[in-house]
């Protein structure tokens, strides 16, 4: 009986994987606005093969109520992408623990860190900035507010940006973070830039330590934005404070 | 009923003595002060909408021109009155004649209090009269349609443009949805105006205003006629509109409204002076309309955690049901919120969640109660997610929930995808009916994880009610009892619209509305 090796993936030729190496497959589920019938299962296909998937199957098709109709698939795609040469932007930063920031803070800064967060604009989604900042942090990880040598201040929801600028100046923050959670429509982006406008037309953009955060942010994005890092979904306390400390230290903004 | 988590009637009673001595302490209050949105539903309810060159709504120019002339304290119910004795010209006219500047209500000559009243009652008993006729629709329809099972089915449609919203809408009917929600556009809830006319621009979600609300219901009641099934329509009375939104909806015979000044002031950071003095009037509209009102006491639990929070919520609906009783809104019309917000990872979640749901169905046995689905440990696992949301719908069906706001799977990805209300559907639906009488044929461990469970939130709600009776609500809410979240008596948003009542102040709707037959 021979022996058949399973392949091996190469890296430069990646593409997705059902239960052999290779075999491309994916799973679709989409609604397309015309009834439900032979004729919108074949138009379903047809779309699949368009984006480049071999052999498309719809397995599971439905009437939603108003002539649209669901659609479940599969197909198998032909496109591969090169993993090795990819190259992500991403916060560079060790993370330490909330007790080493703690440690550093003290060796390193040997002052209170002040750090003002807010959900800014017409954003009234807090859960974002309050799992970074409040004492009960999220998922085990202790927020900002429960750090020694940090004064955190949280500021809430739908606060305008000259209001986070004024309390940043106030509280003489050493950094201040932004938390978007509603992008629909792209309000997050001017919204985003105005805060660094208003921090360059104060002076206050080259002292100060710059993040924001959500879950449609990106690192990249914010680099691109004026900022000095974004934090996405999966991101914790300590991997916030992390950053703020190091980049003081770093930049010499003690 | 029996109970099944042996919970002791006598802790029962006692925090909802502590909560009634809570509402009184907290109604003097209210009593005593009116406010600006008050003075503004006050004005709409005698006839008075449009706006002004700038779209200014005439309600606040009118207002607004009361204010200006120091008149608050005694109310728009006395002005328009008196401006109808010297110029004989009905309140949309008045407000009309203050926007073109060529009357300031304040300055007119004062009528004796008898002619002012005479003047007002006929016009408020015309809008009252209208209410009670859209009540009287929404009967006729629940006795000639009928409508779905409880719990209701709940959805929500956030598109921002009415019209696409009505789309949605149509389609989560069909598809079996009981309730429509149209979900407001961010930061709505802090503007001290309501829009006017049909919009087609929001972010998140679609402005109140009182022609979308007429727009939706009329789509519904001809998918309703279709499907055979009277459909609810929801909107958001809260904020600093809290009352005037109210009015709107009594007029255009919606059905549900979430309606919590606890909420506005934790997460919205409204002034709580201001909202509860709102909240009240606002209470005795939604009463009187025959609208369910849905309190936010789920919101606690997604900035506070879900396990050691859950008396502040249980302690939460005592204080709402006292004030919803205050302002004549009967049980039957307290849809009072909580919520599936535990993490999913919690040893035995789905038990202490059981037991939670299971407790505030027996403490409030008439009460249609809201829950609300899992949102904080939504990850963007779409599959899980739909499992967590399937849980969540099973302990709602075996503890005979009312109102059941679907989960999405898609929750902490985007507002809900034509099909991810499909999917919620038939997730709901699904298990709705292959355990519709679980709950009947089950009973619990004496002494096990569910009954102690129950007995121990009931015990600490009770400690926390004795507390805040002690110390009262504002300080309570002052220290962040509930949610986490801190809030300072003059502190946040609407506090420059509140005055006190003098003694010529007159509000005839409360006294129609609350006295009124039903």
């Amino acid at each position: 009986m021979a022996i058949i090796e399973t392949e091996k993936v190469d890296l430069t030729k990646v593409k997705p994987y059902g239960d052999t190496m290779n075999d491309g497959m994916m799973q679709l589920g989409f609604t397309l606005p015309v009834p439900d019938g032979d004729e919108a299962v074949e138009a379903a296909k047809q779309l699949l093969k368009k984006m480049g998937l071999n052999e498309p199957s719809v397995v599971y098709h439905k009437d939603l109520g108003i002539g649209y109709t669901y659609f479940v698939a599969y197909g198998k795609c032909q496109h591969t992408v090169d993993y090795s040469k990819i190259e992500v932007p991403k916060v560079e930063v060790d993370t330490m623990s909330k007790e080493e920031v703690q440690e550093y803070i003290a060796e390193n800064i040997k002052r209170e860190v002040v750090v003002v967060g807010a959900c800014t604009g017409t954003d009234a989604h807090t859960v974002g900035i309050d799992a970074i900042m409040n004492m009960k942090g999220y998922a085990g990880h202790f927020g900002l507010e429960r750090y020694e040598g940090m004064e955190a201040v949280n500021m809430g929801s739908q606060v305008p940006n000259e209001e986070l600028v004024a309390k940043a100046i106030e509280l003489n923050a050493d950094a201040i973070l932004v938390s978007q959670v509603v992008t629909q429509k792209d309000v997050h982006i001017p919204n985003l830039t105005e805060l660094v406008e208003l921090l360059e037309a104060e002076g206050l953009r080259d002292k100060i330590v710059l993040c924001c955060g959500g879950p449609r942010l990106s690192h990249e994005l914010a680099k691109e934005l004026g900022y000095d890092a974004g934090f996405g979904t999966g991101s914790f306390a300590e991997d916030v404070a992390s950053f703020i400390v190091t980049e003081i230290v770093n930049r010499d903004l003690i | 009923m029996e109970s099944k988590l042996n919970l002791d009637p006598k802790i029962i009673d006692s925090a909802r003595t502590a909560a009634a001595n809570i509402a009184d302490d907290v109604q003097d209050f209210i009593d005593a002060h009116t406010t600006t949105a008050t003075e503004r539903t006050v004005t709409r309810l005698l006839g008075v909408d449009g706006v002004d060159e700038i779209e200014k709504p005439l309600p606040n120019v009118l207002v607004d021109n009361i204010k200006e002339g120091g008149g608050l304290p005694r109310g728009a119910s006395f002005w328009i009155g008196n401006a109808i004795v010297q110029t004989g010209d009905d309140p949309q006219t008045i407000a009309e004649k203050i926007s073109r500047g060529e009357l300031d209500i304040t300055r007119l000559e004062i009528a004796s209090e008898e002619k002012i009243r005479e003047a007002i009652y006929p016009i408020a008993e015309k809008y009252v009269a209208k209410i009670k006729a859209n009540r009287d629709k929404r009967n006729e329809y629940l006795n000639t349609i009928g409508e779905g099972e409880k719990p209701y089915i709940y959805v929500i449609v956030a598109t921002g443009n009415i019209y696409e919203d009505i789309i949605q809408a149509k389609a989560a009917a069909k598809q079996g949805a009981d309730v429509i929600a149209v979900i407001r556009t961010t930061g709505q809830s802090l503007l001290d105006y309501v829009p006017y006319g049909p919009t087609t621009e929001g972010f998140g979600g679609t402005y109140a205003t009182q022609e979308n609300f007429r727009l939706m219901r009329k789509a519904l009641d001809e998918v309703g006629e279709e499907v055979g099934r009277y459909i609810r329509l929801c909107n958001y009375c809260s904020g600093l509109c809290m009352p005037e939104i109210a009015a709107m909806g009594a007029m255009e015979r919606l059905d549900m409204m979430l309606n919590d000044a606890l909420y506005g002031i934790l997460f919205r950071d409204i002034n709580m002076q201001r909202t509860l003095v709102d909240q009240y009037f606002s209470r005795v509209i939604n009463g009187y309309a025959g609208i369910i009102i849905n309190t936010g006491e789920d919101n606690y639990l997604t900035t506070d955690d879900a396990v050691e929070a859950a008396h502040t919520v249980l302690a939460s609906q005592f204080i709402n049901e006292q004030f919803a009783l205050k302002a004549g809104l009967p049980e039957e019309q307290m849809g009072l919120g909580h919520a599936f917000e535990m993490d999913p990872d919690v040893e035995n979640g789905f038990l202490y969640e059981l037991s939670q749901a299971q407790m505030a169905r027996e403490i409030f046995p008439n009460a249609p109660l809201k829950y609300m689905p899992p949102t904080k440990f939504m990850t963007g696992n779409i599959f899980k997610g739909h499992v967590q949301d399937a849980l969540f719908n099973m302990i709602s069906i075996m503890t005979n929930q009312g109102i059941q706001l679907l989960g999405m799977l898609t929750e902490a990805i985007h507002t809900p995808h034509l099909h991810d209300r499909f999917l919620s559907i038939e997730n709901a639906e699904y298990i709705f009916n292959n355990a519709r009488d679980l709950g009947n044929e089950i009973t619990f461990k004496d002494g096990g994880i569910i009954h102690k469970r129950a007995q121990k939130v009931l015990g600490d709600a009770e400690e926390l009610l004795r507390q805040i009776e002690k110390e009262g609500l504002f300080p309570t809410i002052e220290k962040g009892k509930f949610g986490g979240v801190k809030r300072a008596r003059d502190g946040g948003k609407g506090l420059e619209g509140v005055a006190k009542k003098d003694e010529g102040y007159f509000n005839p709707f409360i006294e129609l509305m609350l006295g009124g037959e039903r």
